[in-house]
């Protein structure tokens, strides 16, 4: 089928609006919020903006028949390139898809369209009295689908979990182009557990065009609390203080003195510039515990070399104290032309020497590295600022972050994926996984996607493509039985 | 290597006013502006959002667009410069200032049609370009308003095929009286507290005349003298907004001869738009050596009337008005000088008076200065939407504080054949103080004509 035919094709199936075609129309659809140094530019073929599910598995049907990628995207905002078109193709928008169809509070789920925004959706709900627990600093703009896709987790997972958490069941199209339901209300299902497999698949596997999510209660009380430390030192040992003292905050996150300043500027947050860094702890629960917790998170603060602690007290003052943290990706572009991020998490206890161990490096390599993390799980986000016009510079953030990611794991750490491993940091995985595992997910890759038409060239390391499965798993096994394998 | 012939040789950025490519570069594309901007919500579409069409920009900087792409000229006009990507963008992306360079630079390399350079320099140069010829423009339109002429006209058909059927039905009805800055003082009632200037701009001095008198009653009863600095211009928002700078320019070092004064304590401006670009002048002046001090010393002086009343307080206590209203954010007042908690605060001030916050109250309605008129499709959509989520609040009033929201808000209740009154908020305080001492005030205003 020649380009025109398939144009009328797709035109037919999601209505002239929803076809976007132009090379020049397309120029906005060749990034996400990656950075274009590391992921490039990938224009893909066509973007289409289906507003049914029908129309999903239409274009999907289409796609098959002449043999064109499959990307899904949601608004765009992932950081390591999933949502791009690698091999061109055809990308599905589903930002249209963006109704909520059903909020049942007796049995605790709401059914929701993938494009609906994670903090519109929380909106919604927040008269019932519920919300979407997970919260991604990027809840403002990304979709419920992109949340899926990435299994994204936010602050508030310390205490609630990451989106697999809270997803109940899937309707998926799957690569044939057929529609299918996974799971259900009841929280345990027979069988294979396919919802638990497509969350975290970035798109790989199938395409989310509806999601049931789990309705979780607004806390009776909130309170949240900023502390300022000198340095990071003495506010991981705080942090470690709280979780020892029994206590569970819904969040606890820190940010260092590089942070504090960008979004001082951003946003006037009341973020002390001064403090080398600063905690931001939030309790929730029933009326009496919280307020004994804050008493006792303050003291315990203080007793760690907090020279200033201060509680938020009325709904503004709080959403301001997040603000400053929520932002804090999108502030670094006040500190550089360009940020790389890397997600790692390492056990709690082994916080401060890894970030003595960044701290080197930022030196080392003459890059400075802002710090931003999810303490409360030892879940890290050093930003490595550069300038990409710069020369050389490049290469020293790879090799700098490379540098991180090999430390975390020495400690006993892992990568996160929380924003994805795409196509950007789909190498890094050989640092985590061994051959066996990434040959156990070829192989479902390969179950669902045979012919490797969906969102291909993501998560799996370079050389974990179908075809070379089988080669890889003689080699592994040569590997493990000390053979040569030939 | 092979040579480009001169036809499809990419064109970028060039000549006077083009974007700063540091400031594009600003932009990290982390998407968290897209659910602020009006036109990506209506279209869902990468092209139509903020993010999008700084990419665009980038890529036309980059030379990988070319500047007459009709993708990116298309993109740069539906574009309502209502800036509510640039107050949620954590990187500090100044928005508005790479729009209306982008635009200049279509201005300057774009063939115009023959009708749009007449729409242009009709609009811009004749009518704007001077306060003397509006107003007698204004006194001209009210007699045609007024006429058998107006029907006659309606009728023909004539205005169809000028493409002026919309335009038409936008127009505001013009008072008898005008507020002319001619001189004029008034002097603060109770104890004075400071002297001010009020900023009478084109629409608001003819059109919005009893705005004006309101605030020159507010103002005064709360302890300022008011004056009205002759020689005041248009404060140039709309050539700026449609790319032409020099324009702008010229009438920014007008106001700024006018109004620079040290017997000032502030230039007090109730138009949402005038008041952002007035306080703009520094950043639309920083190339002009003999004009970029005083047009720091000037804007520093720039004072949105809520902002200001606010900031020095309310001295008299108004009276109680028993009126439901719901408050509807000017974007060039809550994005663009990020005035939003000010309104609500003079409102809650007033005894009574019931606060119903409508949905979505910073959405663009669709008027962004004369977008409407280049854009009916977009303007009318974001119209309906924002009087869907003002009525569905049923309050009795809707308020503004923008002349160009008002008309908008005004021509679209009108065409639903609704008579629900819109009033500019320093009107609501105004009525509140005449309440104070005659009850019959406390009635709720009827809609305008
Ligand atoms: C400033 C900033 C801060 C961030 N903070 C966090 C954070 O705190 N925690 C976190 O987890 N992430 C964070 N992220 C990353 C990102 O925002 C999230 O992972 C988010 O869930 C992605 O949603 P999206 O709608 O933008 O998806 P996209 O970026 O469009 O897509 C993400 C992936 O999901 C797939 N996908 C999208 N929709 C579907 C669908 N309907 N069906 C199947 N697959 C689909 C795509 O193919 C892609 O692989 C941040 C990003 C930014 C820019
Ligand atoms: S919020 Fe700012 S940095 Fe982020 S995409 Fe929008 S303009 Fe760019
Ligand atoms: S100025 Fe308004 S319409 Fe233009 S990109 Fe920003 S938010 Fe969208």
């Amino acid at each position: 089928m020649d380009r025109a035919a398939l144009r009328t094709r797709l035109s037919e199936i999601v209505g002239p609006d929803g076809l976007l075609d132009d090379p020049d129309e397309l120029l906005v659809y060749e990034y996400d919020a990656s950075d274009e140094v590391f992921a490039g530019y990938h224009r893909p073929d066509f973007t289409v903006l289906p507003q049914t599910a029908e129309q999903v598995s239409a274009v999907v049907r289409l796609a098959n028949e002449v043999g064109l990628p499959v990307i899904p995207r949601g608004a765009g905002t992932g950081l390591a390139g999933g949502a791009l078109a690698l091999r061109g193709g055809i990308l599905i928008v589903l930002t249209r898809m963006n109704r909520i169809l059903e909020v049942n509070e007796r049995d605790g789920y709401a059914i929701v369209e993938p494009g609906v925004i994670n903090l519109e959706l929380s909106t919604a709900l927040q008269p019932r009295g519920y919300f979407f627990a997970p919260d991604p600093a990027s809840q403002r703009a990304c979709t419920v689908g992109g949340n899926v896709g990435n299994n994204s987790g936010g602050p508030h997972c310390l205490k609630y979990g990451v989106t697999t958490n809270h997803i109940l069941g899937l309707e998926v199209v799957l690569p044939d182009g057929e529609r299918i339901w996974t799971g259900g209300p009841v929280p345990e299902t027979p069988g294979v557990d396919l919802t638990g497999v497509l969350v975290g698949s970035e798109g790989t596997l199938g395409i989310v065009t509806k999601v049931m999510v789990r309705l979780t209660r607004l806390p009776e009380a909130v309170s949240v609390l900023l502390a300022a430390f000198p340095d990071i030192e003495t506010a991981s040992h705080a942090t470690s203080a709280i979780i020892a003292a029994g206590i569970l905050p819904a969040a606890l996150e820190m940010m260092d003195h590089l942070t504090i300043k960008a979004v001082e500027d951003a946003f006037h947050a009341g973020y002390p510039r001064e403090a080398g860094a600063v905690l931001l702890v939030e309790l929730d629960g029933l009326q009496e515990i919280v307020a004994d917790n804050t008493q006792r998170v303050a003291e315990l603060c203080r007793q760690h070399s907090a020279w200033e602690v201060r509680v938020a007290r009325t709904k503004e003052e709080r959403d301001l104290l997040w603000l400053g943290r929520k932002s804090a990706f999108g502030a670094m572009g006040r500190l550089a032309p360009n940020y790389y991020l890397v997600d790692t998490t390492v056990p709690r206890t082994k916080l401060p020497a890894t970030m003595r161990r960044v701290e080197e490096l930022s030196r080392e390599y003459r890059l400075p590295i802002a710090n931003v993390f999810h303490a409360g799980d030892g879940n890290l986000h050093p930003l490595v600022l550069f300038d990409r016009h710069r020369p050389g510079e490049v290469e020293r953030v790879l090799e700098c972050t490379t540098e991180i990611l090999r430390y975390c794991v020495d400690v006993g750490g892992t990568l996160s994926g929380e924003h994805g491993i795409g196509f950007e940091k789909r190498d890094y995985m050989t640092l985590v996984f061994t051959t066996e595992d990434l040959c156990a997910m070829a192989g479902l890759k390969r179950s669902f996607d045979p012919r490797e038409l969906f969102n291909p060239e993501k998560v799996l390391p370079t050389g974990f493509r179908c075809g070379e499965v089988a080669v890889l798993r003689q080699q592994a096994l040569a590997q493990r039985f000390g053979l040569e394998y030939v | 290597m092979v040579a480009v012939p001169e036809s499809t040789r990419v064109r970028g950025f060039s000549g006077r006013d083009a974007p700063s490519f540091d400031l594009i570069r600003k932009c990290v594309h982390c998407g968290f502006c897209l659910p602020s901007c009006p036109t990506y919500r209506i279209t869902w579409r990468e092209r139509s959002s903020p993010r999008g069409r700084i990419w665009l920009m980038k890529s036309v900087a980059e030379g990988r667009l070319d500047l007459l792409d009709p993708v990116f000229a298309e993109e740069m006009q539906l574009c309502l410069n209502c800036r509510a990507c640039e107050a949620v963008c954590p990187s500090g992306v100044h928005y508005g200032q790479i729009l209306e360079t982008s635009r200049a630079q279509l201005v300057q390399h774009r063939p115009q049609s023959l009708r749009e350079r007449l729409y242009r320099m009709l609009g811009f140069r004749i009518l704007l370009g001077d306060m003397h010829r509006f107003r007698t423009a204004n006194k001209l339109l009210r007699w045609y308003q007024r006429s058998p002429l107006r029907t006659l006209v309606r009728r023909s058909g004539i205005l169809r095929v000028l493409g002026l059927e919309h335009a038409e039905a936008m127009l505001p009805t013009i008072p008898a009286r005008f507020v002319v800055p001619d001189g004029r003082f008034f002097p603060a009632e109770n104890e004075r507290r400071g002297r001010v200037a009020l900023f009478t701009g084109c629409v608001m001095s003819t059109a919005y005349a009893h705005v004006h008198e309101a605030t020159i009653r507010v103002l005064t009863r709360n302890g300022f003298d008011v004056v009205l600095v002759s020689g005041q211009q248009c404060c140039g928002a709309l050539h700026v907004h449609s790319g032409e700078l020099e324009q702008g320019r010229e009438l920014a070092r007008r106001n700024i001869e006018a109004l620079e004064s040290p017997y000032l304590d502030a230039v007090i401006v109730n138009a949402a738009g005038c008041g952002a670009m007035l306080k703009e002048y520094p950043q639309l002046l920083q190339l002009d050596h003999s004009y970029s001090e005083r047009a720091r010393a000037f804007a520093v002086k720039v004072r949105d009337v809520l902002e200001f009343l606010v900031e020095r307080g309310l001295t008299a206590q108004p009276g109680a008005l028993p009126w439901s209203v719901t408050y509807q954010e000017p974007c060039h007042l809550a994005h663009a000088q990020r005035i939003t908690q000010q309104p609500r605060v003079l409102l809650r001030a007033i005894p009574q008076l019931r606060i119903v916050e409508m949905a979505e109250s910073a959405l663009c309605c669709g008027s962004a200065g004369i977008y409407n008129l280049l854009q009916p499709d977009m303007a009318s959509a974001l119209l309906e939407r924002k009087l869907d989520n003002a009525l569905a609040t049923g309050a009795e009033v809707i308020v503004s504080a923008n002349p160009g929201c008002m008309l908008q808000l005004e021509a679209g209740l009108r065409a639903r054949g609704l008579r629900v009154p819109v009033l500019h908020l320093i009107e609501v305080l105004d009525r509140a103080y005449t309440a104070a001492t005659v009850p019959a005030a406390r009635a709720l205003p009827v809609a305008a004509e």
